[in-house]
Parts: C-alpha cells; sequence; structure tokens
C-alpha cells in the first residue's frame, strides 16, 4: 500500500477545491442574474407575476437542493440528453439560488420607504424609472450584507453536487479517503477549506452590517 | 419527447416511502429539541455564560455554519470511529442534525437576547436575582418569541437539510427514493414523488412550529 | 374652465367610505386651505388629485389632464400638479441638486446642463443654494422641506400640493417653510394644502375648505368661514362656541 503524506492530501483537495469556487461563482452571478428577474416580477403590479414568482419561491425554498439536484440531473435526461454532472449542477444550483437572492432583495426593497415610492411618482416617473433611479439604489446599500451572507449558503451548497458525481471539494474527499483510509484528516481538511473559503464571507457580511446600522442610526 | 410518466410503481414501494418520511420526521423531531435546547445554552454562554466558555462555544458556531452539513456528517460517521466513537448511520444522522441546528439556533436565540431592553436585567436584578434566574425567568421567554419566526425557517431548512444523510445509508425519504430508482428505472417518478412529499413536509412543519410557537407564548409579550 | 376640476369624487377603502362626493373647482392663482380632523378625508382628496391613490367614482382633471389610472395619463397629470409630503421624501442617496434634477432629466429629458441651472434657480428661490451639494441628511427638517419645494417646482407644474408640511417639522423650523409658501402664493402659484396652521391659511389664503366625514362641509372665504362658522361641526373644531 501507498503511503500518502498529509501534503499528497491536502495538494489533491486543493486541486478539486478549484471547482468548488468555479462553481460557486457561477451559480452565484447566474442565480444572481435570475433572481433579479423574480424580484421585478415579485414587487410586479399584475398579480399573475407576483403570484408566479412567490410560487417559484416558494418551491425552491420549500424542497430539499438535493432532490432539486436529482431532477435536474435525471430530468434533463429525459430530453434524451446525456446530461454532464456539472450541467445539471449548475443548473440547479442557478435555479435554488435565484429563488433565496431573489427573496432577499424583496425584503430590501421593502424595506425602503412608502413616501420614496410616492415622491418619485409625484414627480411623474414611471414604475422602471422610480426602480432604477430612486428605490434600487437604496435598496442596493441594504442588500449588500444579506447578499454576501448568502454567497456562504451557495459555497456549502455545491457541496452536494458531490452525490451527483460532480467532482469538487466534498467528492475529492470521498475519493481521497477511500485511497487513503484516512477519514479523519481528510474530512477534517475538506472541513477546514470549506471554513477557509466561507468564514471571510461570513465575517465580512457581520461587518457591513454593523457598519450599516451605524450609519443607520446617525441619520 | 416521447416520456411516458409512470407511477404504477407507487402501489409496491410506498411502504419504503412511508418508512423513510417516518426517519425524516424522527430526525427533525429530535434535531429540533435538542438542537434548539443546545443552541439555548450555547446563546446563554455567548451572550451572558462564563468568560472561559465563550471561545470555545464561539469556534463551535463558526465551524459549523461554515462547512457544509454534508462534510459534518462524513466528519462523524466516517471520522469519529478513528477517535473510537463508532454511531451506527441513524445515530450519526441524529448527532449532526443536532450539531448543525445547535449553532445556527445559538446565533439567532443569542439576536433575540441581545434585543432584550437593558431595563429587564436591571429590574431582575433589583428584585435580587442572579443573572441566570433573571436570565431563565425574565429574558428567556420573550428572547425566544422574538426570534420565533427565523428559528421556525432554521428548523425547515435543517429538515430539507437532512436529505443528505442518505449517503451514510440512513434509511429516511431520499433514502428511499434512491432506492425506488435503483429498483424500478424511474428516477424522475421516483425524485418527483419525493420532492412532492418534501414540500409537504415542509408546509406542515411550519405549521406544527407556529402552533408550537401559540402554546409556549400564549400572550403577547412587550417587544 | 378651471385649473382644478374635482367631480363628485367618491373613494373607499372596503366598506369604508372616506370621500362622499366632493365637488370643487380650483381657479388658477387660488390658495385653498383644506381643513379638518384627522380622518375627515382631507389627506386622501388631496392624494387622490396627484393619484397617489385611485379614486372609486367620479372625476378628476387639472388642465384638462384627467385621472386615469395608467401610466401614461398618471404622469401626464403628474406633470401638470407637484405634490410635497408632510415626511420630506428626499432621496437619500442623492445630493440636494441631485434631487431636484433627477426628475428633470429622467421624466422630462432636460440635458443635464439645464437642469443644474434650474435646479440652481429653483434653491436660490427658496433661499438654498448654497447647500447644492449637501446630502439631505445633511440638513435640517425645514431645510429639506425646502429643497422638497424646490425639487416640485423645478418641473415647473401648475399647482402645488401640500400636505400637512410642516407637520413633522419642529416648532421653530415651521416659520422658514411657510415663508416659502408665502411667496409661492404671492407669485401667483395656484396652491392646495392640508394645513394646521389656522393663522397661515387666514392670512395667505383665498378660500378655505372645511371636511368633515368625507364631504366639504363648509367652503368659503377665510375672513368667513374664521368669524362665522356656519356649522356646529366648524365651531366645535375652530374651539369658538
Amino acid at each position: 500500500m501507498i503511503e500518502f503524506t498529509i501534503w499528497d492530501i491536502l495538494r489533491n483537495l486543493l486541486l478539486a477545491t478549484r471547482w468548488t469556487i468555479v462553481l460557486s461563482l457561477v451559480s452565484f452571478v447566474g442565480g444572481g442574474v435570475v433572481g433579479l428577474g423574480l424580484l421585478f416580477l415579485r414587487i410586479s403590479k399584475r398579480k399573475w407575476s407576483r403570484s408566479l414568482a412567490k410560487y417559484y419561491i416558494e418551491l425552491f425554498q420549500g424542497t430539499p437542493l438535493l432532490m432539486q439536484l436529482f431532477i435536474a440531473f435525471f430530468g434533463l435526461g429525459l430530453f434524451g440528453i446525456d446530461v454532464p454532472a456539472w450541467l445539471a449542477a449548475g443548473l440547479a444550483l442557478i435555479l435554488w439560488s435565484a429563488a433565496f437572492l431573489g427573496e432577499i432583495w424583496r425584503g430590501c426593497v421593502e424595506a425602503i420607504a412608502k413616501g420614496q415610492w410616492e415622491a418619485s411618482a409625484s414627480l411623474g416617473m414611471g414604475r422602471l424609472q422610480q426602480m432604477r433611479y430612486v428605490i434600487l439604489p437604496q435598496a442596493m446599500k441594504i442588500a449588500v450584507p444579506p447578499t454576501v451572507g448568502f454567497s456562504v449558503q451557495v459555497i456549502k451548497g455545491t457541496a452536494l453536487t458531490s452525490i451527483i458525481g460532480f467532482v469538487e471539494l466534498s467528492k475529492a474527499g470521498t475519493v481521497v479517503t477511500n485511497a487513503t483510509f484516512q477519514p479523519f484528516t481528510v474530512y477534517g481538511l475538506v472541513a477546514l477549506i470549506y471554513f477557509a473559503l466561507c468564514w471571510p464571507l461570513s465575517k465580512s457580511s457581520q461587518i457591513l452590517e454593523r457598519k450599516l446600522n451605524v450609519a443607520h442610526r446617525n441619520h | 419527447m416521447n416520456y411516458q410518466f409512470e407511477f404504477g410503481w407507487l402501489a409496491e414501494y410506498y411502504p419504503q416511502i412511508v418508512k423513510g418520511i417516518g426517519i425524516t420526521i424522527e430526525l427533525i423531531a429530535v434535531g429540533a429539541v435538542a438542537g434548539i435546547s443546545l443552541g439555548i445554552f450555547c446563546a446563554w454562554v455567548r451572550a451572558l455564560g462564563p468568560a472561559w466558555l465563550k471561545p470555545i462555544v464561539a469556534l463551535y458556531v463558526e465551524l459549523i455554519r461554515n462547512t457544509p452539513f454534508l462534510i459534518q456528517l462524513f466528519f462523524i460517521f466516517f471520522g469519529l470511529p478513528s477517535l473510537g466513537l463508532k454511531l451506527s448511520e441513524l445515530q450519526a444522522a441524529n448527532l449532526a442534525t443536532v450539531v448543525n441546528l445547535g449553532a445556527y439556533s445559538c446565533e439567532i436565540i443569542r439576536a433575540g437576547i441581545q434585543a432584550t431592553p437593558n431595563g429587564q436585567f436591571e429590574a431582575g436584578a433589583s428584585l435580587a436575582m442572579t443573572r441566570f434566574e433573571t436570565f431563565r425567568h425574565v429574558v428567556l421567554v420573550p428572547s425566544l418569541q422574538r426570534i420565533w419566526p427565523a428559528l421556525s425557517s432554521q428548523v425547515v431548512i435543517v429538515m430539507l437539510g437532512s436529505a443528505v444523510v442518505s449517503q451514510i445509508a440512513a434509511e429516511d425519504l431520499t433514502f428511499a427514493a434512491n432506492f425506488i430508482q435503483s429498483r424500478t428505472f424511474r428516477a424522475f417518478e421516483a425524485y418527483i414523488v419525493s420532492t412532492a412529499v418534501y414540500l409537504a413536509l415542509a408546509v406542515l412543519l411550519r405549521q406544527v412550529l407556529a402552533m408550537v410557537g401559540r402554546l409556549i407564548f400564549p400572550r403577547r409579550a412587550a417587544r | 374652465m378651471s385649473l382644478i376640476e374635482i367631480t363628485e369624487v367618491r373613494k373607499s377603502y372596503g366598506e369604508n367610505e372616506v370621500l362622499k362626493g366632493i365637488n370643487l373647482d380650483v381657479e388658477p392663482g387660488e390658495v385653498i386651505a383644506i381643513i379638518g380632523k384627522s380622518g375627515s378625508g382631507k389627506s386622501t382628496l388631496l392624494r387622490c388629485i396627484n393619484g397617489l391613490e385611485t379614486i372609486s367614482k367620479g372625476s378628476i382633471s387639472v388642465a384638462g389632464a384627467q385621472l386615469l389610472d395608467d401610466e401614461v395619463h398618471l404622469k401626464a397629470l403628474r406633470l401638470k400638479v407637484g405634490m410635497i409630503f408632510q415626511q420630506f421624501n428626499l432621496f437619500p442617496h442623492l445630493t440636494v441638486g441631485g434631487n431636484v434634477m433627477l426628475s428633470q432629466m429622467v421624466v422630462k429629458k432636460t440635458a443635464k446642463p439645464e437642469a443644474e441651472k434650474m435646479a440652481h434657480r429653483m434653491l436660490e428661490r427658496v433661499g438654498l443654494e448654497q447647500k447644492f451639494d449637501a446630502y439631505p441628511d445633511e440638513l435640517s427638517g425645514g431645510q429639506q422641506q425646502r429643497v422638497a419645494i424646490a425639487r416640485a417646482l423645478a418641473m415647473q407644474p401648475m399647482a402645488l400640493l401640500c400636505d400637512e408640511i410642516t407637520s413633522a417639522l419642529d416648532p421653530e423650523l415651521v416659520a422658514e417653510v411657510l415663508a416659502a409658501v408665502r411667496e409661492l402664493a404671492a407669485e401667483g402659484m395656484t396652491l392646495l394644502m392640508v394645513t394646521h396652521e389656522m393663522k397661515f391659511a387666514r392670512d395667505v389664503c383665498s378660500r378655505v375648505v372645511f371636511m368633515h366625514q368625507g364631504r366639504v362641509h363648509e367652503i368659503g372665504r377665510p375672513e368667513e368661514v374664521f368669524a362665522n362658522p356656519q356649522t356646529p361641526e366648524l365651531r366645535q373644531f375652530l374651539g369658538v362656541h
């Protein structure tokens, strides 16, 4: 049996971490784009579009991400496409992130005082103009901390894609464990790498939140 | 798409699904009760507890909140035996759920404690209560009431996250779905059915938690 | 034809009818004070004129622009009539100048240099030209409200609606805002104001409207209305017996 040093293990895990990072970025950015669309549907004046976004969000927040991955993986297969794991993983994570981001951002838009809508309306602005020039610039400011906070959920969410066979950090952990028979060390290291990715984001989200609260109190 | 949906397998395999639902409910019931209790203890430590315990609890909370549940589960199930702690699949799943929810609920409950007006502590002190007695009898229940909605959401999130315990062969609802798809090759239908069941469980769980909230907090406390 | 024509306007929230058939015509250059208890419907009436509330029955038009519930008509209406709010509602992310310029550029598509020139002129009019680059949270309440007036004026409306614009102000800041409004009135601006400042209403307004339970209960010149109230409700409101 070959002996693995801790550096061999770590090197293999770090190589796989690249894919965790890439998938996280793709999911977060893609989820952001779709989430923005959801946000506009959710706060639209039309009832059907509000309901549509609401049910979308409830569906994706009310079912396990793992099931969404399975359905993307096997569901896409029904169209006769041979689905690579990365495609199913990316698609499911984008749709899942969108639901959460859309809901977070809706909260931020609704936190803007009603008077801002009324004042901009009384100046003759249309709905899109109100959003673009008055509401979103203010909402974006308060959206930063929870959005950064959610990026941590995305990174952790990518771990589930190992289950449908996408090779990222968690999958590498399993593979390396099977080769080394050192689960304690390997999963310990995997956890530490995730921690190194997530903790700075969690912390900066908290710091941003505190800054924002202080700024608000001074108003 | 010429796919023919086929749900005939339900007749044969529904006992597996029912059993899986039972395990999923057991997981979240134990997880919620023990996890929230652990969370209350940790929140007390972080807000008011002894100084030497604070960094330990902080480390626990930060570690859990910044690593995936799947890895926590693998670490407990595959890693701990090398320390001599061997757990069954279900025990490991239960422990992971409790540990996970404990860390999240700690932060949520702590926020509730911190929102307590200082006058409540002063009033307790003026009535000759110790800090712990004030916490236990004056601060705790209104704090929990303040954050009950957030805590409820977290319990639902943990329930949905528990789907991954199937990966250590704990026989929950997802395990049942995997089992059925491997037998019937009806993967899509099996996952659609189990997803629908999860959705129903989530809706139900939210209502149960709201009911529990009304039982524990019968009257609206001052905010 | 009057500038503002309010005809048989009714408005309900569910079962609760808050406006029960309002008729009011306002001529160009008139300054009208709307007074009454809270819940009498006076703020609702004002908000309807600007299309911030929909009406259940009747019609409102300002200089020929009808109140209809679609964006094109609402925009046309709001270009003719500006509004100033109790809570100022300045845009906190923009400077004072940015506040006054934004809707000129976005709604009227005015070029930036012109918008800027207009903003300077309007801020000068309310005595705040030196605050062009300040942010709203650096101003006192009275200054913020004067910026709000400048912001509305920059759209060159034919009439202004003032919804209790001094009610959120500390007492010592009320005078500066009222002075700005008095000047507008003197320049011939048409004004409809919901107000609790009875002295101001008596001195500046051409007509006073007393609203009670969703109706125009009394209306007339201020010297008549204040000196010789006809109904017990108005007498009680004014505290004369």
